[in-house]
This record gives structure tokens, C-alpha cells and sequence, in this order.
């Protein structure tokens, strides 16, 4: 017989927390391994003994940095060694119990990254990598990201599964170079498009909010749907209308660069951020206001309890209904805005599923980001980057396949959401419809 | 604030939950609504609450009719509510769980969380509670979150108090703590309703009570009524409150737990190093506060937790890894907890739901065919056998009440031989007669010489069925006393104290004091 000799009586009543133990994973350092391996891997197979030149400045920089020049081989081969090192001291953390903090994943990707651009560049026919125009690309990727994990986050928070983030991009790319084109004017046409677009966005968004909310329809499923119906209807007007009238209907004057003055000459980061369109300027808004919104505001409050406990928040006399159709509205409306960026933004046009999976991107950002619009916004940008090295690579003329470089996003994707995650905690009632007897 | 309720009528379908229900409480009296499990207690107060619109009735406050289209409206009239299940968001801080929905903002609309502190330490001071206005209300123990719902009804300055079933959650302690508490809210001149079905509270704290069945008042009662006064009338007849038993014979060891621990998800110790055993024979009642690791270690019996450290043998055979179909197979019975969510399928029909465990062999499953012939005559015999009330063997299970649906899973365990029986809250949730009846059958298989571990949040519970009495409390194991052990140690345990002599011995001895 075992008797309870062995507990303690120390437990005092008013203390809580249970006793833990570390639950060792040994995720990190096997994701940091398998990556070195496959580097180091890379790097033996295909020789690429020249130098990468990293570029710092645009041609129209008023502070001009030199470039960089890196040996190839050297650099790539100290950065395998760091990679090891790093391999190494995580799983000497892992076996001492102790968690591999995020800086240290941090400092991985970075030097994993510098080899893989060293790499990559010191084979290519111009070995320069211009780093200002990658990540002013990759910004302009994740715009349409960032407007879309926004509207996620809003409408998760608020309890409602948002899968049409999709269709609302593409409502708004729609709406927006139709409306734009037909107004013409150089800012009046742009400025009534982005309205029109947050228009069509919560129009998306009604259907979903009243089909989830009033009828208890899956979420998700309501969500694929909404997206197939707006694929449909809007590659149908635009291959019958849209084509036909171009002039007319497709060709919205694109909205003009506005760069700010000073805080635009920040070498790297200034053309990077503060040379941009309207619709980019009006994000940083966004942003802001959905973060303070969301935790310090009554609104947001309001909004977060309808998410993670209905019921309590109809006990202190909240409308569950009405903050979700709202919200889940004007999350549409912010998906909808975001989509302009597509026509008056970047390309200049509409054309046939342009989106081409931004939503659902945006909806790995959100959850990466852990519902947090910082965070997710942080992940979009990733996502957004991962894109535009591929296109950069590409234009330098790499000798990476294409065809794996057009995988880079989606593997970063795959690899950030499954890999370094984790367990993550969303809105507790995300996607229960809340049934009043 | 004087409350009244005048014919109050609601139905779900064809169901009357309740039945032209009149009820007065006078302001600074504790007004006592009694009943059974689905008598309609908790409906009625839903009623007034505004969450229902009542078919029928009308709801005075001070002799004012009242129209409340939400509990929106019910709580601007003066009423609050501390509910059964705690209407807190458990990733908010306290402070924030108190003013939502009707919070204080400064200009632009940013809330102002200082001003919303300072409600809740002011409130929190008047009643003598220790309660952190920045802790987030996940970390809090379920006797301080109660707290908080209190000082959420009080800083709306709620006139009329119902307490809906508030003591299931609490260890004897803490009920004290708050009758207490209920006493001084009547003082200061609270209408207080008080929904119970445990008749100790009752004639504890009661001004009036008010007995409800089958969703009718069926009388009222003094305080100073007895135990089987308030039963029978809780009931409709006269009930055996204690369970006939005899002194167990026990038998060998059978069940052998050793360093039993069950790691949850972020790595916490819900179930922390137990060692028990149980001899055949034996009942042993794991006793302690809700949520203190007794369905973990349930679970972790029947091979349900997927992070267990320690051994589990049972006869011998080690039992630890194996899956939940082998563990089934060497004969574990499992009661558990929820039976709506893990005991039945809803939309299973009874039949269908006493063969769940048995779909991998003869003689229900015959090459790949369930047997529907040996089904329905194995099924009838078990719906006569334990006067399971239901249309027929074909009804879906979730259409039966509670009493039944519990019933039907005893006899899908009890009807395999067994040679342990795991029986996590039988009867919560249960009416009298069926609890009567589910006791009987649980000291009958005692009796035949199966081990049995029953796990119950209720004294009265551990108390009628125990041997012996194990008690947890934060995943670890206070003691294990004699099933004799009076009441007030056993509370004393399940805060975590240990019995001043310390049960180091399992068998019998001084721990009674």
C-alpha cells in the first residue's frame, strides 16, 4: 500500500498556481537542425563561388550608403557554422528544460536569410541584391495582407470565423477600379473607388453576418462559398463587361506615390515606409486605431467579450447579435478598403482572380499573429517579404528554379504557423453561433 | 426592493418548465427557492432575469410592472445575479469583468480602467473580500470568482439578488464565507433569492422558503422544518436520505495507483504524484472541490490523458499505456463525468448507446452487422432492469431526462463483467429517486466484489457510498481517511488542510477525530 507520505503540507490555501513542469519540446532545435542540414546541403550541391553585392541605397537617395560586398563561399560557410552554434545552445537550452526564446529563433532567420541571399546572389548574372526595392516590394505585398488579417482579427474577435477575407479583397479590387475608372480624375476617382470598395466589402460582409449570426449557418462553410460566389461573379462581369469596355470601366487612374517629407529620407527604411500611396498611409491609421481600439476602448471591450463568452456578455445586457453584425461589417469594410490597393494601387487594372489567395494568406497572418493586430500585421509583413524575395531573386536572374521559388511564400507559411506557433489560444466562441432560447 | 412574481408561465415546446409560478420577496429577507434538479428554478429566475420572455406572468418591482426585453433592462430595474455558471470572461482582469457593459470612459472614448478599479476595492472593502481588481479571473479560484460576480451585481447597485445553485462549486469553507456574506447583503436591505437543493443551506440562511416540483410551488416551508419535512415535499414522497449498506468484505488489492501524475498542455501538475489502492469489494469516494484534478485522474485511469507519468495496475497488469479499448476490455467500467458530452450520443437511440463499447465482436456485431434482434431483446432487458423511463428502446437518448440518461450509462458499464468501476459524478444532476436508485446499484456491484472509485464534488455523496475517502485538492492527494470521517474534517481537507494526525496509513485509524 502506498501511503500520501511523500506530499508536502506546505500547500497554503490561498496560493493557486498548481506545480508545473516544463513540457520539453524539442521542436526548435529540430526545426533549426533540419534547416541547417538542408542549407548546408544547398550550398555543397550547387557551388557558387563569386560575390553577393547588397545594395543600400536607391539611386534617388539623398543619403547614399555604400554597398556591401560579401565573398560567397566565406560567407556562406561562416553562417552555416553560426547556424550550427545556434543549433547547438538550443538543444543544450531543451535538455537543461529551459524554453528557446524568440530572440534566438529571430537571430536563426536572419543569418539563415544572409546566407540564402549570399547564396543565391553570388550565382546570379547581376550579383546584387537591392535591398531597398525588396523590401519596399514586400511591403507593397502585404498590404493587402495587413488590411485583410485585420479584418480577421476583428471579426474572430468578435466571434465570427471570417474564411470570405478572400472574396472581400475581391470585391473591393472589383468595386474600386470600376468606380475609379467611370468617375476618371486624377484623386477624385482613386478616393470614391476606396469608398466603394469599403462598400463592397461590407456587402460581402452582410451576407456572411446574416447567414452566421441570424441563421447559424456554418461559419466556414458560409465563408467558401461567399468566396466562390465572388470569384464567379466578378471574373463573369469582368470577362463580359470589363473587357469589352476597358477604356471605360478598367482603367482607374492609379493613385499617386506621396512621399513624406524628411521621414522619406531615412535611408532603408524611409522609401521602404514613407514613399507610399494613400492607401498605405490610411493602413498605419488603421492599424493604430484597431490596436488601441480593440484593447482600450469600450468598443473593443464590448467586442472582445461577445468573442470569447456570449452569454456572459448578454448577462450585463450587450446585444451578442447586433456586435457581431457590426463588427463582422466593418471588419468587411476594412477587407473591402484593403482590396483597392490591388486596381489603384499596384497593377493599375482589374483582372480575373487577382487576389490569388491573399485572403487566405491573411488568414494564416492571423492566426500567426496570435489575433493581435500588431502581431498580425508583424506576420503579414513576413508572409509579404517571403513573396517579394522570390520576385527579387527572380529579376537578378538567381539560378533558383522558379519553380521553387514561387513555393517560398507558402513554405514560410506553412513553416510559421506549424512550426514555431505552437499552441495558440484563439477567441474562446470563435465560430459558435450564439443560440438564445 | 420588494420583488414579485404573479403566474408565471413558460414553456419549451411542450414542456412547462413553469406553471403559474407566484412568488414574493420582501426586501432584507433571504427568500429560499427549493428543488429538485429541473423543477424550474433556474427557468424562473432566467424569467426574471430577462434571458427569457415568460409565456405568462407578471414581474413587479415595489408594486411597479416591469417589462424587461433583456437583462439589460433587469439589471437597470435593481436585479443581479450570481449564476451557477459564473458569467465572467475568464481572459478579462477583474476590474474589467465588473464594468463591462456599462463602463466609464474618459474623452475619446478610452475606458477608464482607474476609475473601475477603485469600484471594485470599494466594494470589495465594504464586504471584507480579498480581491485583486488587476488579476485576470482565469487565475482566480472559483470561491473568489464568485466574488466577483457578486461585486459585478452589487456595483450596479442591484436591490434584488439571486443567487442561482451558488454553493456547488464551494468547499464547506467558502459556504460559510458566504451565507455570511448573504446575511450581511439582507442587512443592508437586499431582497435575496436563494436557489438550492441542498436543505442544510436551506434552513441555515432562509427567511421563507418556497418549494418548487415539476415547475409548480408546491408549498412553503419554515426554516425550522426538518430534513425530511423539506425532502418529502422536494420530492413528492418520502425519501431515504442515507444508503443502506452493509460493512464491505474486501478482498484483495485490485486496483494499484503509484506517482499517478497527469501533465495538462502548458505543463501544470493537475493530478501530482497519487498513490492509492483499492481492495475488491471497497469503494473508495474521491472527495474534493470541483476541479481540483479528480476528472483528470479519471480520465487518466481509463487511459483517456494522453500525458501520464506513474503506473496504473489492475490486477496485476500494468495498465498505464495501453489504449482506452484495452483498458475497457480488462474490464474497466467508466462513468464519466459529462454524460451528455462523453457518457451518451444524443442522437443515438437507447439501444444504439448500451451497445457504444461492444461494436467490435460478437454477439452484437456479427461479420460486420449489428445484430439488431440480440440488440433490442439485450436492450429491453437492461431498460426493465434499471428502470430506465423511457417512450421505448428506439427513443434517442438525449431525449430523456437527466435521471435516465445517467441510467442508461450504468447499465452500458455495469451490464460487462467488471473488475473496476470508475464512476466520475454519478449523480449529478439526477433527481432523488434515481440518485436513490444509482446508489443502490453502485453498492451492489461493491458488494459483488468489484473495486469501485467514485469521484463526487458532494459530501452527502461521499459520505453515503465511501469506504474510504480519498480527498485532492490542486492535483495532489490531502489524505485518505475512513469513510466515517466526519463532515468538518473533510472540509478542512478540501481547502487543503491535512487531518491533524496525518493519514499515513490507509487503514482505519485516528484521522476521525
Amino acid at each position: 500500500m502506498t501511503a500520501p507520505s511523500q506530499h508536502h503540507a506546505t500547500a497554503a490555501p490561498t496560493e493557486r498556481a498548481l506545480d508545473s513542469t516544463t513540457v520539453i519540446s524539442w521542436k526548435a532545435p529540430i526545426s533549426f537542425a533540419v534547416i541547417t542540414v538542408l542549407l548546408a546541403v544547398l550550398f555543397l550541391t550547387t557551388r557558387h563561388s563569386g560575390d553577393a553585392i547588397f545594395r543600400l541605397s536607391g539611386p534617388r537617395d539623398l543619403i547614399q550608403i555604400p554597398e556591401i560586398t560579401l565573398n560567397g563561399p566565406v560567407t556562406t560557410w561562416t553562417c552555416i557554422v553560426l547556424l550550427t552554434g545556434i543549433t547547438v545552445v538550443s538543444a543544450a537550452m531543451v535538455r537543461a528544460k529551459r524554453r528557446v526564446p524568440l530572440w534566438l529563433v529571430v537571430i536563426f532567420a536572419v543569418i539563415g536569410l544572409v546566407a540564402f541571399l549570399t547564396w543565391a546572389a553570388a550565382g546570379a548574372r547581376t550579383p546584387v541584391i537591392p535591398l531597398p526595392g525588396l523590401l519596399a516590394g514586400a511591403l507593397s505585398l502585404s498590404v493587402p495582407l495587413i488590411f485583410g488579417a485585420l479584418c480577421g482579427v476583428i471579426s474572430e474577435r468578435v466571434g465570427v470565423i471570417n474564411i470570405a477575407i478572400e472574396g472581400q479583397l475581391l470585391a473591393g479590387a472589383f468595386t474600386s477600379a470600376v468606380v475609379a475608372s467611370v468617375i476618371g480624375q486624377q484623386w477624385l476617382g482613386p478616393i470614391v473607388g476606396l469608398a466603394a470598395a469599403a462598400v463592397s466589402g461590407v456587402l460581402v460582409a452582410f451576407v456572411l453576418a446574416a447567414f452566421a449570426i441570424k441563421y447559424f449557418v456554418d461559419q466556414v462553410i458560409v465563408g467558401v462559398v461567399l468566396n466562390v460566389l465572388v470569384i464567379g461573379l466578378t471574373s463573369f462581369l469582368f470577362s463580359q463587361v470589363l473587357a469589352p469596355n476597358a477604356a471605360l470601366l478598367n482603367s482607374p487612374p492609379r493613385l499617386q506615390r506621396i512621399p513624406i517629407p524628411l521621414l522619406s529620407e531615412i535611408p532603408l527604411i524611409g522609401p521602404m515606409f514613407f514613399r507610399q500611396t494613400l492607401i498605405v498611409y490610411a493602413m498605419y491609421v488603421i492599424i493604430v486605431l484597431v490596436y488601441i481600439g480593440l484593447f482600450h476602448t469600450r468598443w473593443g471591450l464590448r467586442l472582445r467579450s461577445v468573442g470569447e463568452h456570449p452569454q456572459a456578455a448578454d448577462t450585463v445586457g450587450i446585444n451578442v447579435a447586433r456586435t457581431r453584425f457590426w463588427n463582422v461589417s466593418l471588419a468587411g469594410a476594412i477587407a473591402g478598403f484593403g482590396g483597392a490597393f490591388f486596381t489603384l494601387g499596384a497593377v493599375g487594372a482589374f483582372n480575373k482572380e487577382m487576389t490569388a489567395g491573399a485572403g487566405f494568406i491573411a488568414l494564416a497572418a492571423v492566426i500567426f499573429g496570435q489575433w493581435d493586430p500588431i502581431r498580425a500585421t508583424l506576420a503579414a509583413l513576413l508572409f509579404g517579404f517571403a513573396s517579394n524575395l522570390q520576385n527579387t531573386l527572380s529579376v537578378i536572374g538567381s539560378p533558383v528554379p522558379s519553380e521553387f521559388m514561387l513555393m517560398l511564400p507558402y513554405v514560410v507559411t506553412i513553416l510559421a504557423v506549424a512550426g514555431f506557433v505552437g499552441k495558440v489560444r484563439g477567441p474562446a466562441s470563435a465560430g459558435k453561433p450564439y443560440i438564445k432560447s | 426592493m420588494k420583488l414579485e412574481l404573479r403566474g408565471i408561465t413558460k414553456k419549451f415546446g411542450s414542456l412547462v418548465a413553469n406553471d403559474h409560478i407566484d412568488l414574493t420577496v420582501e426586501a432584507g429577507e433571504i427568500h429560499c427557492l427549493l428543488g429538485e434538479n429541473g423543477a424550474g428554478k433556474s427557468t424562473l429566475m432566467n424569467v426574471l432575469y430577462g434571458l427569457y420572455r415568460a409565456d405568462e406572468g407578471e414581474i413587479l418591482l415595489d408594486d411597479k410592472l416591469q417589462h424587461f426585453e433583456g437583462p439589460g433592462d433587469a439589471m437597470r430595474a435593481g436585479i443581479g445575479m450570481v449564476h451557477q455558471h459564473f458569467m465572467l470572461i475568464p481572459v478579462f482582469t477583474v476590474a474589467e469583468n465588473v464594468m463591462l457593459g456599462h463602463e466609464q470612459t474618459h474623452r475619446g472614448g478610452l475606458i477608464d480602467l482607474a476609475a473601475a478599479r477603485q469600484r471594485v476595492r470599494e466594494i470589495s472593502d465594504r464586504f471584507g473580500f480579498d480581491v485583486d481588481p488587476d488579476a485576470l479571473v482565469d487565475d482566480l479560484p472559483v470561491g473568489v470568482q464568485q466574488r466577483v460576480e457578486i461585486i459585478k451585481a452589487l456595483s450596479r447597485d442591484a436591490r434584488v439578488l439571486v443567487f442561482d445553485e451558488p454553493t456547488a462549486v464551494l468547499t464547506p469553507q467558502e459556504t460559510d464565507e458566504l451565507m455570511a456574506i448573504m446575511r450581511q447583503l439582507k442587512e443592508s436591505g437586499a431582497a435575496i433569492v436563494f436557489i438550492t437543493h441542498k436543505l442544510r443551506e436551506v434552513r441555515e440562511v432562509a427567511d421563507r422558503i418556497t418549494v418548487v416540483r415539476l415547475g409548480k410551488v408546491v408549498g412553503e416551508a419554515e426554516p425550522t422544518a426538518t430534513n425530511a419535512e423539506l425532502a418529502s415535499l422536494m420530492v413528492g414522497r418520502a425519501v431515504e436520505l442515507t444508503v443502506q449498506k452493509e460493512e464491505p468484505t474486501l478482498g484483495e488489492e485490485a486496483l494499484q495507483v503509484s506517482h499517478l501524475s497527469v501533465i495538462d498542455p502548458i505543463g501544470q501538475l493537475v493530478v501530482n504524484d497519487v498513490s492509492f489502492t483499492v481492495r475488491r469489494g471497497e469503494v473508495l469516494a474521491v472527495a474534493g472541490v470541483q476541479g481540483n484534478g479528480q476528472t483528470e485522474l479519471t480520465e487518466a485511469l481509463v487511459g483517456l490523458q494522453p500525458r501520464v507519468q506513474g503506473e496504473v495496475r489492475l490486477d496485476g497488469e500494468d495498465l498505464t499505456r495501453h489504449t482506452v479499448r484495452k483498458i475497457l476490455d480488462a474490464g474497466v467500467g467508466f462513468v464519466p463525468e459529462d454524460r451528455t458530452e462523453d457518457g451518451l450520443v444524443g442522437e443515438f437511440t437507447v439501444a444504439e448507446n448500451l451497445m457504444l463499447d461492444r461494436s467490435d465482436g460478437a454477439p452484437f456485431v456479427k461479420a460486420g452487422n449489428v445484430q439488431r434482434g440480440f440488440l433490442a431483446e439485450f436492450a429491453k432487458d437492461k431498460v426493465a432492469e434499471f428502470d430506465v423511463r423511457t417512450p421505448g428502446i428506439e427513443t434517442k437518448a438525449g431525449r430523456l431526462s437527466g435521471g435516465n440518461q445517467q441510467k442508461v450509462v450504468l447499465a452500458r458499464e455495469l451490464s460487462r463483467d467488471l473488475n473496476l468501476l470508475v464512476a466520475a459524478q454519478p449523480t449529478r444532476g439526477v433527481d432523488v429517486g434515481s440518485i436513490e436508485f444509482i446508489h443502490k446499484r453502485i453498492i451492489e456491484t461493491r458488494d459483488a466484489g468489484v473495486p469501485v472509485v467514485v469521484v463526487s464534488t458532494e459530501l452527502d455523496e461521499v459520505t453515503a457510498l465511501a469506504d474510504r475517502i480519498m480527498v485532492m485538492y490542486r492535483g495532489k492527494v490531502v489524505g485518505i481517511v475512513p469513510g466515517d470521517t466526519p463532515r468538518e474534517v473533510l472540509g478542512l481537507m478540501m481547502a487543503g488542510e491535512r487531518p491533524a494526525p496525518s493519514g499515513d496509513a490507509p487503514t482505519p485509524e485516528g484521522a476521525a477525530a
